[in-house]
This record gives structure tokens, C-alpha cells and sequence, in this order.
């Protein structure tokens, strides 16, 4: 995975929860994702990419993350047997894919439907496109991850709106 | 005034359900998907509908498309995570009075909604 396109997630990232959920997100350092660096989620919200770019990204949360981040969003008390639980989450992935594909310049990316896998200590597997990244961040709701993986199909120098900045992977 | 919520997330549906009712709009027919929209649509014409883009079954641009094709001036709101240039001149071709780019504040929201709703004539 091109680290260029790490950027634009960091920034949907943060934008998506100031403008839902009222929120300032805190994002650590981006990391390759290992086997030893990730624990089991709760719940993952996956939204996939295809077009000239194909992959996935994953919000990774605990239950206590995911209730009050899905309660913050819709503006009312979620817990993790509501039935907009899965609901509230996958919006949230929605719009930081969406936010994060509309700053990938040049490049003609579809989003899939939001999946979210609800679980207590799972782990989401998704080998087709590594390496993944690790994006760790931390808001007033608690802690949680994004992973990013995402190959270019693309075959130029298209970089994306975010990389002049670099990213810190 | 009747207003068509078309979103296959409730939540936001419920969103913009509280947002209409802080404008005073109680009147809200919801679906969550462009084929169930085209279904209430035949029964009960709103007088403005929001719609999404990234829906199962029928997507918000093809919703569009069918409802232009009836003629009908009603006016509609795309309200989606597609931020790209080339999504928005897409949208209006196909027949959007206004575009509302996920994630939204509650305000931004309702500015759009009033603006869209003034502009068609009807009253904020």
C-alpha cells in the first residue's frame, strides 16, 4: 500500500467526528499491521473500495467505544443490542471512506455498502491487499483503530490531495 | 408539507427527521431504498425529498433519474458521502436542485433544507 494515501483517512477521520459527534479525534502513529499489534474488536465497521483503487478500510472498536461513538452520532443513548447499533456504525464508516476517496485525486474509486461485524474479541481477516495499516486514534468516546488497505490500479503518478504532506507511515 | 426521506440508514434518517421537525416539518414519509421511494412516490407525491446515493437495490442517482422522467419539478436533495466534482455535476444533470456532501452538521443540514425549499418557492 501506497503510505501517500494514509493522509486523506486521517483527515476524513477527524473530520467525520467533529461534524457528527462533536468530537476532536487525537491520531497516533500509523503502523504496519502485524498479528502481534492488533487485539481482538468488538465490533468492525468495513466499507470496501473498488475502481482504480481496491481495498478496504476497517473501523475497529471496543463495545464501550463503539455504544458511546454510535450514541454520539445519532444523538441518542445505543447500546450494543439496539437496533441501530450496526446501523450508526456503518454510517460512521460511510462517510470516512466517502470523505477519505473524494481526496483521492484523479482516481475513480466506488465504495461498497457498509458490512459490520458485531463480536466479542474477533478478528477481521482480510489478506487480499497488504500490507494494512494500523491508524491508531482516540477521541472524548473512548479508543480505537482504523485500518487501511489499498492498492492502486491506476497505473500513473496520481498522488493523492494529502500526500504533499506525507504521511507518517 | 409532505417531505420523502430516502436512506438506507436509519440513522440518518432519523437525523433528518429531527432536524425537519426543529423547521417545523412533521409531515415525513421514509424509505430506504430507491425502489421503495418510487413505490411511496406513486401513492403520495412529497413536496421535497432528500435522497442518498449508496443504496442496495436502487441508488439514489437512478431514483432520480425515474422521478425526472415523470416530468416533476418537485425538488430533491441529494444527501451522500460522493463529494467528488465529477459526482456533484453528475447529480445535477441528472436532476438535483441541491447537494448535501455526509458528514453534515445538524445546521448545515437545515440551511440546505431551507434554501432548497425557498428557492422552489415553498415555504422555509
Amino acid at each position: 500500500m501506497d503510505v501517500r494515501y494514509v493522509n486523506p483517512f486521517i483527515k476524513s477521520i477527524c473530520n467525520t467526528l467533529e461534524m457528527m459527534c462533536s468530537q476532536k479525534t487525537t491520531v497516533g502513529r500509523p503502523a504496519l499491521k502485524t498479528p502481534e499489534c492488533m487485539s481482538g474488536s468488538d465490533v468492525s465497521s468495513i466499507i470496501g473500495f473498488s475502481g482504480d483503487a481496491a481495498g478496504s478500510v476497517v473501523l475497529h472498536f471496543s463495545f464501550d467505544t463503539a455504544s458511546k461513538l454510535a450514541s454520539s452520532f445519532a444523538g441518542i443513548d445505543i447500546t450494543p443490542d439496539h437496533a441501530d447499533f450496526a446501523d450508526a456504525l456503518g454510517e460512521l464508516a460511510n462517510m470516512v471512506a466517502g470523505g477519505a476517496k473524494a481526496q483521492f485525486e484523479g482516481l475513480d474509486v466506488s465504495i461498497s455498502l457498509p458490512n459490520v461485524v458485531v463480536g466479542k474479541n474477533h478478528n477481521v481477516s482480510a489478506s487480499k491487499t497488504s500490507p494494512r495499516i494500523i491508524i491508531p486514534c482516540s477521541c472524548e468516546s473512548g479508543n480505537f483503530e482504523v485500518e487501511v488497505g489499498m492498492e492502486i490500479k491506476k497505473p500513473t503518478g496520481v498522488a493523492a490531495a494529502g500526500a504533499a504532506s506525507g504521511a507518517n507511515a | 408539507m409532505k417531505i420523502l426521506l430516502v436512506d438506507d440508514s436509519r440513522t440518518i434518517r432519523n437525523i433528518q427527521k429531527n432536524v425537519l421537525k426543529q423547521l417545523g416539518h412533521t409531515d415525513i414519509l421514509e424509505a430506504e431504498d430507491g425502489v421503495k421511494a418510487l413505490e411511496i412516490w406513486g401513492q403520495q407525491t412529497p413536496d421535497l425529498a432528500l435522497v442518498d446515493w449508496n443504496m442496495p437495490n436502487m441508488d439514489g442517482i437512478t431514483f432520480v433519474r425515474k422521478i425526472r422522467e415523470q416530468n416533476t419539478t418537485v425538488p430533491l436533495i441529494m444527501c451522500t458521502t460522493e463529494a467528488e466534482k465529477t459526482r456533484v455535476i453528475e447529480a445535477i444533470k441528472a436532476g438535483v436542485n441541491n447537494y448535501i456532501v455526509k458528514p453534515f452538521t445538524v445546521e448545515s443540514l437545515g440551511e440546505k433544507i431551507s434554501e432548497t425549499m425557498a428557492k422552489a418557492g415553498a415555504p422555509a
